[in-house]
């Protein structure tokens, strides 16, 4: 009884430190997008909110919170208002598997450095980013425009179509660590990181990962809301503000899936782990924000062509490659 | 087909791992000196005895293709033609020129302000006396 009471305790206040962090992160990591991005292309970024513009984010959500909260006539008001929840909460969500750290322990109890470790942990979190997609396709549906239906339908078949070779990528990473828990795959990369032994499934998983958020290069979906629409076209104030928080979240998820697959999760040497987790993952959402800022996009007949005739059969191959190597070894 | 996206990373590093090279120009603090013959706000000449070259012939009011220009002439106690009003509204003004290229009395130039926001509407319309002020600096 006193057990299950810890335990609810303790696992309340890993939640609550994790979600404080995490947002924390996605407020700034808009600045620091708009830093580097800016530095990359040879201009300064914002600099008057603050020191080096570092108020921005803030100054950015007291205007999203005061602005007009409109929602159209003719839209299905329940779902129109439900859309943006149900893309930010499966991004949030998908954090709760993944270990920051190894065992650490206060007071004599001993914590593991991580919210839940469900023995599926990667199927948790393939299952609930799927969930995600819905979000934008009932946004795109509820907003009662047809520009917004159609962006939302692209937005929507370009992320399942990536999520197929997202999961196949990673399959060949769990046929080596032998366990779909979060807490094993970190553990066995204790001699080599998995990165060197499944080079190709880190390419196809780098690739899909970027489509899956929907990121430059592949961002055409939702470049067109700064041109003609998108599925957030009739959103303003909060309900805006939830969908790009959502973007941002599936970047630090999907970086945090990277880090504990193929980089060795926590692993290193000296620094403690927490540290060494958020510099891999610092180093994955600049690789993020370098490629934003270098590439032009695809458009949208090369995208869908590029993942379904060339990354799935690719990913596929991976993982007969890897089932031949680990039968003859 | 690979050699070009690692040269697009590469450039794009490059520029980030130099944040000190930038081509912004921070407006305020740093501003830009336009070049000699930029087309800003206008002045109204006076000779070397003070008085104004202006004689309110009208031919800037006329060839302004904005039709921003009004004035009214009138004759001083010599007999002397001048502008009693001259007004331009900054807010239809194109700067395009015209008016100094026509003026028979190079009485009008365009000089290298170009700092004319203001709040108030009604400030934009530019008043002979009132505004173009350097009719009391030439001397």
């Amino acid at each position: 009884m006193v057990e299950a009471l810890i335990f609810l305790v303790l696992a309340t206040i890993k939640i609550g430190v994790v979600i404080g962090v995490l947002l924390l992160i996605i407020a700034y990591l808009i600045w620091v997008e708009r830093k580097v991005m800016a530095h990359m292309q040879v201009r300064l970024g914002p600099m008057r909110v603050g020191w080096h513009g570092l108020l921005q984010p803030i100054a950015d959500g007291l205007k999203l919170i005061f602005k007009e909260d409109i929602i159209p006539d003719k839209a299905s008001k329940i779902v129109f208002v439900l859309a943006p929840v149900i893309s930010v909460v499966p991004a949030l969500m998908s954090i709760a598997v993944i270990p920051f750290g190894d065992t650490i322990s206060i007071f004599g109890l001993s914590i593991d450095m991580v919210i839940t470790d469900v023995n599926i942990g990667i199927l948790f979190i393939l299952a609930v980013t799927s969930v995600g997609v819905y979000g934008v396709i009932l946004g795109g549906w509820s907003s009662n425009n047809k520009y917004s239906l159609l962006g939302a339908l692209r937005s929507s078949a370009q992320m399942i179509s990536y999520e197929l070779s997202l999961g196949l990528s990673l399959i060949g990473v769990i046929m080596i660590s032998q366990s779909l828990s979060l807490v094993d795959i970190v553990d066995s990369q204790a001699k080599y990181w998995f990165v060197i032994l499944q080079p190709l499934g880190f390419l196809i998983y780098a690739i899909s990962a970027i489509a899956e958020t929907n990121r430059c290069p592949f961002d055409l979906p939702e470049a067109e809301t700064e041109l003609v629409a998108g599925f957030h076209t009739e959103y303003s104030s909060m309900k805006f503000a939830l969908f790009f928080m959502a973007e941002y979240a599936n970047i630090i998820t999907v970086s945090a899936i990277a880090v504990t697959f193929f980089f060795g999760g926590w692993r290193g040497p000296y620094l403690p782990p927490v540290v060494w987790f958020l510099i891999k993952m610092a180093l994955c959402i600049f690789f993020f924000i370098w490629l934003r800022s270098t590439y032009p996009r695809f458009r949208y007949d090369q995208l869908m062509k590029f993942g379904w005739k060339i990354l799935l059969p690719v990913a596929l191959v991976n993982i007969l490659i890897t089932g031949l190597v680990i039968i003859l070894l | 087909m690979i050699r070009p996206l690692i040269q697009g990373l590469a450039l794009t590093l490059k520029h980030f791992l130099n944040p000190f090279k930038v081509v912004t120009m921070q407006y305020p603090d740093e501003k830009w000196t336009p070049y000699p013959r930029f087309r800003g706000l206008h002045e109204l000449q006076r000779d070397e005895n003070g008085k104004e070259k202006c004689v309110a012939c009208g031919l800037c009011s006329t060839v302004c293709p904005a039709e921003c220009i009004e004035l009214e002439g009138d004759e001083n106690k010599k007999g002397e033609r001048f502008a009693k009003t001259y007004e331009i509204n900054m807010l239809r003004c194109i700067f395009c020129g015209y008016c100094e290229e026509v003026c028979p009395e190079n009485a009008i130039f365009l000089r290298q302000d170009y700092e004319l926001a203001s709040e108030n509407i009604k400030d934009h319309i530019y008043n002979k006396n009132k505004l173009l002020v350097p009719l009391k600096k030439k001397k």
